[in-house]
């Protein structure tokens, strides 16, 4: 056992003996927070009553631990931990940059907005089956995944998101949400197992996992090792997850069968960690094979967003032709990873935020607008408009703000994109991002007109007349939401700020790979007195 | 399989068993054994049990619901992390103490307590499928 030894033993060559600062471990809080209150709720399985509020303390707790997080890194920079106090490419390292803290507080956010709407949309057999407990790991997943700064640790937590996905897709065991499931199941584990294949082969180049020690060695490596080979099987492991174009087809088999709640928090969180991945490999690690991949990419990522938006167009399903919506926004995100610039990956980040918010809330109203229509086709939807007046009003926001149109978030996101595509002159690249608004306004403006505008139409003779009210939880985490996405549109500057200042380290990984291996060795200044 | 031998034997192999995880539980610091392998060895002595007795009595015998096992082990393994912020080293670090109970130093760890749950995690985790399964077949 570890005992007390006797010998002398430098423990500065292999220990990290410099006490961390108390902010620092707001850099693993979300996650250990996510776990602990998942593991709280699965003790607690059978108290269905008391579950709920549990898990909503448990999110506000992660939400707050992300805010604080978020905060630290603005201030001090990127905040680096290095588990079981290791050093750097022996330990697995956890490090929050401005992309990780910023993606992992907006996921904080739209977790305890799903946390929330879920009061009321799971019922008691759903939280039997275990949905907050699903809830709290995917969330601490998805969190760790944008924090986490080791690419197996990067694996694992994708694991640990999809094996909860899994179970919040199956939730209540129906026919057709098994039928989805295995799509989603299958297609994603391919993408996973491709993801392992791309890092045992970047172990069997580089001999580490850490990406910030893989970063700063990629440059020696990039005579002798088959690193483009690497990159172009991370591009399709990521693209996979994230749903672009070609391997995109689990995503509009599966994300209409779960409940709404799940559906919401898939299409916010989940392509995101995905698009996160690529940001994170192709621009830390990979820099100069972006370069040589970007045409490929621009080509994926016009393709993905226009035929996304046509999926849209075709869908007589509000959940499906949500679900092509989706895949147009990895499409804009993947445009500005393409491009590369910095005002590209500004619009990237700016998109990526504002899709999370936007499409989560766009699956919330769907979920009321599905409850008091008794369904989700557009064939039978209408007469919502003099039924609730308020719904009808967040939807016209959140619907423009989705296809991009003033004065909402998604406005400022393709400005900038569309600017970096022009200012490399990649003209074709701008006119199917704005191609893609138009057929998105298109959809969206459909959906609107049969849904709200059209008089009801009473299909089924009864038609309904008690439309189930909208709860108080379910308005709330709605209307927050919105509220995010007209803040954002409305007054811009921060949410730039942000993500400029995102870009910029983006493209100067050397100030991430600097936090975690300081140049002038291991600070090893505040010796404790160890013996 | 309820054959009046089986059903003789199983309830002594099941506490032998069982037993012998918490032996490789305890084992697994330094040599082989560990609490993955042990819960699987625990998983397995409620297989047989349940086999012999069916699954109701293994679901009496073992009080709690084997999800709420699993979760169980989470939390432990979770406090096992959250135990170094207080004392100032980085997460997840090893932490020691040794305490002497009865003149014996006794040595106990916070990655002892996260093996126990990872021990508890893969318990559960098997034994809840493992008495889904044999339900099913049971219809």
């Amino acid at each position: 056992m570890a005992g007390k030894t006797d010998y002398h033993v430098d423990l500065a060559q292999a220990l990290v003996l410099k006490a961390p600062a108390a902010a620092d471990y707001l850099v693993v809080a979300p996650l250990v927070i996510g776990f602990l209150f998942g593991a709280i709720c699965l003790m607690s399985r059978k108290n269905t009553d008391r579950q709920p509020y549990i898990a909503i303390a448990g999110l506000v707790l992660m939400l707050a631990a992300d805010l604080g997080l978020f905060w630290h890194v603005w201030q001090n920079g990127t905040v680096v931990m290095t588990m079981g106090r290791w050093l750097p490419p022996f330990g697995i390292t956890f490090a929050a940059d401005m992309l990780g803290a910023t993606f992992a507080l907006t996921a904080g956010i739209v977790g305890l907005a799903g946390g929330v709407y879920a009061l009321r949309d799971v019922g008691r057999t759903g939280r039997r089956y275990g949905f907050y407990p699903f809830l709290l790991l995917m969330m601490a997943g998805v969190t760790a995944a944008f924090l986490t700064g080791d690419i197996f640790n990067l694996y694992v937590w994708f694991e640990v998101l999809l094996i909860s996905s899994f179970g919040l897709l199956i939730l209540g065991s129906e026919r057709e949400q098994l039928d989805g499931a295995t799509k989603y199941a299958f297609l994603n584990l391919i993408a996973t197992t491709l993801f392992l294949l791309a890092v045992a082969y970047l172990y069997g180049t580089f001999g580490t996992l850490n990406m910030a020690d893989i970063s700063r060695k990629a440059a020696k490596m990039r005579e002798t090792g088959p690193l483009f080979t690497i990159a172009v099987l991370f591009l399709f492991a990521f693209g996979m997850k994230a749903a672009a174009f070609p391997v995109n087809f689990w995503l509009p088999a599966s994300y209409h069968t779960p409940r709404i709640v799940v559906s919401a928090l898939f299409a916010g969180l989940l392509t995101k960690v995905g698009v996160y991945a690529l940001l994170r490999v192709f621009l830390m690690l990979f820099p100069v094979e972006r370069d040589m991949l970007a045409g490929t990419i621009a080509i994926i990522a016009g393709a993905t967003m226009v035929l996304g938006a046509m999926g849209a167009l075709a869908q007589n399903d509000i959940r499906r032709m949500l679900g092509y919506l989706v895949i147009s926004g990895i499409g804009m995100m993947l445009a500005g990873l393409a491009l590369g610039s910095e005002t590209g990956l500004t619009g990237a980040v700016f998109y990526a935020v504002h899709s999370m918010v936007v499409m989560t809330a766009l699956y919330f109203l769907a979920g009321i607008v599905g409850r008091r229509m008794n369904g989700f086709s557009l064939a039978t939807a209408g007469g919502l408009y003099s039924q609730a007046p308020w719904l009808a009003g967040i939807a016209l926001v959140l619907l423009l703000s989705v296809s991009g149109l003033p004065p909402f978030s998604g406005l400022w996101a393709k400005v900038y994109l569309v600017k970096a595509s022009l200012d490399v002159g990649a003209w074709w690249l701008a006119f199917s991002i704005l191609l893609t608004g138009l057929l998105t306004t298109i959809a969206v403006g459909r959906t609107f007109a049969f849904s709200f505008w059209r008089e009801r139409q009473a299909d089924d003779g009864e038609g309904s007349e008690a439309p189930a009210g909208t709860s108080g939880f379910v308005t709330a985490s709605l209307v927050a939401l919105t509220a995010l996405t007209v803040a954002a549109g409305l007054y811009p500057e921060p949410l730039i700020q942000v993500s400029d200042r995102i870009a910029s380290e983006l493209l100067a990984p050397a100030g991430y790979v600097d936090t975690v291996f300081p140049p002038q060795g291991p600070q090893q200044t505040e010796v404790q007195s160890q013996q | 399989m309820r054959t009046l031998i089986f059903r003789t034997v199983a309830p002594y192999l099941a506490s032998l068993m069982i037993l012998f995880s918490i032996f490789v539980l305890l084992r697994g610091h330094n040599e082989p054994g560990g609490g993955f392998i042990g819960g699987l060895i625990a998983a397995s002595a409620l297989a047989i049990y349940g086999i012999a007795f069916g699954v109701s009595p293994v679901r009496r015998a073992i009080r709690f619901h084997p999800m709420a096992l699993s979760g169980f082990g989470l939390f432990l393994a979770a406090i096992a992390g959250i135990l170094s912020f207080f004392s100032g080293v980085p997460f997840l670090t090893g932490l020691w103490i040794y305490p002497s109970i009865f003149g014996v130093d006794l040595a106990l760890s916070t990655p002892m307590l996260f093996d126990i749950g990872v021990y508890f995690v893969v318990f559960g985790a098997i034994t809840s499928t493992a008495l889904a399964l044999e339900e099913r077949e049971r219809d």
